[in-house]
C-alpha cells in the first residue's frame, strides 16, 4: 500500500539556529518585528509499506539513518494514505 | 609507506593535499575516486576538503554514506590513521569515526581567513611535532565548522585529551573574538577514541610552505609520516 510521509526536521530545543537569527533580522528590517522564529526542513515521501505503522517505522529508520543529525536534531513524523 | 587522498565529487582541495604530500613530504600519495574504495592497504588516509555533493542535506552527510567509508572504518579498526580536513572533517562526523558534528557558523557565513590555533594534545600521531600549547597559524574556509556535541561528549573530549587543537588569539588566549564560528570549548581539532583518527577545520595543506604565508600546517603531514615511521620500524623489530 502507498502511503504519503512527511517529516519535518527541526533543531533541538536549545541549539543556536544562525539562520533564523538572520532571517528574523530581515524580517524585523522590512516592519515585522518576530517574537521567535524556527526554520525546519519538511521532506514529502511516498513509498510502500505494509501498514501505517510499518511506513512510520521506515520513516524513522531513514530520519536515524539519513535525514536527521541526532547530535542537533529531533524530527516528528506524519503518515498518510 | 602509501598515503591515500579521496576524492569525493565536489571535494576541492584533494590535489592541494597530494601535492602538500607527494611534492613537499615527499610520501607515495594515491589520487583516488571514492567508488573505487581502498584498493590495497594504505598507512594513512586523507578526506580532503570541499563540497562534497553540494554539501547537501548536511555538509558530509551523503558522502558518509558512501561505501568507501565502510573501507575507511575497516582501515581505521585496523589502527591506521585517517585525517579529515574541513569537509573530510564534517564526513568523519557525519559517519559517526569522531563523535559530534560541525554545523552551521555561529554567524552564518563562509568564512576565508587565517586564525590562530593552540596545539592541546601533542601526544598524537598528527600533532608530536608541536610542542604543547603551541600557537600557530593556518586558514580556515567554511560555513558550517562550528564544532556541537552533548555535554557528556564534550566532558569526555576534555578528560580524555581528545582535543588537538582549539582556536585562540595570536597568544594562545581562548577570547571569544579569537573563537571564529562559535566553537563549543574553541574545539575545532577532534580525535577518535583510539587517537587515529583527526578531524580538523583548518586547513594545513593550505599552509605548508613559508612562500604562501606559512607552513604551521606542514608538521601536521610530517607527524603522520613520523608516526608512520615509527611503527614500521616497531614492528620489523
Amino acid at each position: 500500500m502507498m502511503y504519503l510521509v512527511k517529516i519535518t526536521i527541526g533543531l533541538k530545543e536549545g541549539m543556536l539556529d544562525p539562520e533564523a537569527m538572520a532571517i528574523s533580522h530581515a524580517l524585523r528590517n522590512l516592519g515585522f518585528a518576530t517574537d521567535d522564529l524556527k526554520t525546519k526542513r519538511l521532506y514529502i515521501i511516498r513509498f510502500d509499506a505494509a501498514n501505517a505503522p510499518e511506513a512510520e517505522e521506515k520513516a524513522r529508520a531513514m530520519c536515524e539513518r539519513l535525514l536527521a543529525n541526532p547530535v542537533i536534531h529531533h524530527y516528528e513524523i506524519e503518515v498518510h494514505r | 609507506m602509501r598515503f591515500a587522498v579521496i576524492q569525493f565529487g565536489g571535494s576541492n582541495c584533494d590535489r592541494d593535499a597530494y601535492y602538500v604530500l607527494s611534492e613537499i613530504c615527499g610520501v607515495d600519495t594515491d589520487l583516488l575516486w571514492y567508488k573505487e574504495g581502498l584498493q590495497r592497504p594504505y598507512d594513512a588516509v586523507i578526506i580532503p576538503g570541499g563540497f562534497s555533493y553540494g554539501d547537501y542535506l548536511r555538509a558530509g552527510a551523503i558522502a558518509a554514506r558512501t561505501p568507501v567509508m565502510k573501507d575507511i572504518i575497516t582501515h581505521v579498526s585496523e589502527g591506521r590513521l585517517v585525517l579529515g580536513i574541513c569537509n573530510g572533517a564534517q564526513i568523519l562526523a557525519e559517519s559517526g569515526l569522531i563523535p559530534g558534528v560541525f554545523t552551521i557558523n555561529a554567524y552564518p557565513k563562509f568564512i576565508c581567513r587565517d586564525v590562530h590555533l593552540r596545539v592541546d594534545q601533542p601526544v598524537t600521531p598528527f600533532t608530536s611535532l608541536y610542542r604543547k600549547n603551541e600557537v600557530i597559524r593556518i586558514p580556515i574556509a567554511h560555513k558550517e565548522g562550528r564544532y556541537v556535541a552533548s555535554e557528556p561528549v564534550i566532558k569526555d573530549l576534555e578528560n580524555s585529551g581528545r582535543i588537538a587543537f582549539r582556536f585562540c588569539s595570536p597568544d594562545g588566549t581562548l577570547t571569544s573574538e579569537s573563537n571564529p564560528n562559535g566553537s563549543l570549548n574553541h574545539i575545532t581539532g577532534v580525535l577518535n577514541k583510539t587517537g587515529n583518527v583527526l578531524a580538523m577545520m583548518p586547513h594545513p595543506e593550505r599552509a605548508s610552505e613559508e612562500i604562501l604565508g606559512s607552513d604551521d600546517g606542514k608538521k601536521v603531514f610530517l607527524s603522520m609520516i613520523t608516526h608512520i615511521e615509527y611503527t614500521e620500524r616497531a614492528s620489523v623489530q
